[in-house]
């Protein structure tokens, strides 16, 4: 393992994220997180979501990648918001994104769940570079490239789903994860949207 | 000569080589390579492994990680080809793998990024494990 990373253990801080759907559904109700529209036609049994189905399982496979890679920004944003590099309204910014990441999150174990299919947990151990971040700049950076990167993990993932709601829901969620990017961008003081087009 | 010459202009732009062959450019590999940030890092392993002395390496054999039982038994060598093979279209590809992408569709920004990956596994990026 290179010298520049850390692993961090998750335990203390994805405490909300733990598997059972009791805990899921207990921090909902007490922060007060209201669902899309597009979560709550998601979660709603639209008869599309044929549990056990074929597609379902493949779409399944689909959701479980995207629930991974949420799971490990909300870790990120964690080290980032306990690093003490982050002043306000950056730190403000930084758990408001993390926030959003553990919506997301809880929407796609649902989904998961309704789909017949046992959703990812969070490890229990995860690594980070933090040895290259110095500065506010660096964390600001480091979280701008994970935004940039689950704007082109959704995109890749929109077209996998057999299920249109589905690809809806991940598409609102990559229109999150775009607004991430842009506005940590801007707060980096570059252009917030260099290009028309994503990839 | 001019063939010659044709391809070493090709492979200065990142062009193709006769019979189609492209030429993989690092630099524009490693901006492909940003649309993997999500889920990969070159030197430790996130929600897929690590891609350091990915090329020559057998799929599914990084110590640590927890593959899908199609990764593991998938009997690859991870060369351009099955590179190639793969990041067209992973599911497809490897009917169960956990990499819910729907692939690098363009051929030359494919070979670019195998090209970065190469170079990058060779580089001090990828110290020596």
């Amino acid at each position: 393992m290179s010298s520049r990373i850390q692993v961090y253990e998750a335990s203390s801080f994805l405490a909300h994220d733990a598997p059972d759907r009791e805990s899921r559904r207990s921090f909902l109700g007490k922060s007060g997180l209201m669902l899309s529209g597009a979560a709550v036609a998601l979660l709603a049994g639209r008869d599309v979501l044929a549990k056990g189905s074929t597609s379902a399982g493949s779409d399944v496979n689909v959701l479980n990648s995207a629930l991974g890679a949420e799971l490990e920004a909300i870790a990120a944003y964690q080290v980032g918001a306990e690093s003490g590099l982050l002043q306000k309204p950056v730190l403000n910014l930084a758990v408001t994104f993390q926030g959003h990441h553990k919506e997301h999150a809880d929407v796609l174990a649902k989904t998961i769940i309704k789909l017949g299919g046992q959703p990812v947990s969070a490890k229990a151990k995860y690594t980070f570079p933090v040895e290259t971040l110095k500065t506010q700049a660096d964390v600001l950076r480091f979280a701008a490239m994970l935004e940039k990167g689950a704007v082109s993990a959704y995109l890749g993932a929109v077209p996998l789903f057999d299920n249109r709601d589905l690809a809806k829901a991940a598409a609102s969620i990559l229109g999150d994860e775009a607004m991430h990017w842009a506005v940590l961008r801007n707060a980096l003081g570059e252009a917030p949207v260099p290009v028309a087009f994503m990839s | 000569m001019h063939v010659l010459m044709g391809i070493v202009l090709a492979a200065a732009a990142g062009g193709t080589m006769a019979k189609g062959e492209l030429i993989g450019d690092p630099k524009a590999g490693q901006a492909v390579y940003a649309r993997c940030f999500a889920c990969h890092a070159l030197t430790y392993n996130r929600t897929g492994p690590k891609h350091c002395g990915l090329l020559g390496r057998r799929a599914g054999s990084v110590p640590g990680f927890e593959y899908s039982a199609a990764m593991k038994h998938v009997n690859w060598v991870w060369d351009r080809k099955t590179l190639d093979r793969f990041l067209v279209d992973p599911i497809k590809a490897v009917p169960g793998t956990t990499m819910g992408y729907a692939g690098v569709k363009d051929r030359q920004e494919r070979t670019d990024l195998i090209a970065y990956l190469e170079q990058a596994g060779q580089s001090d990026a990828c110290p020596e494990p």
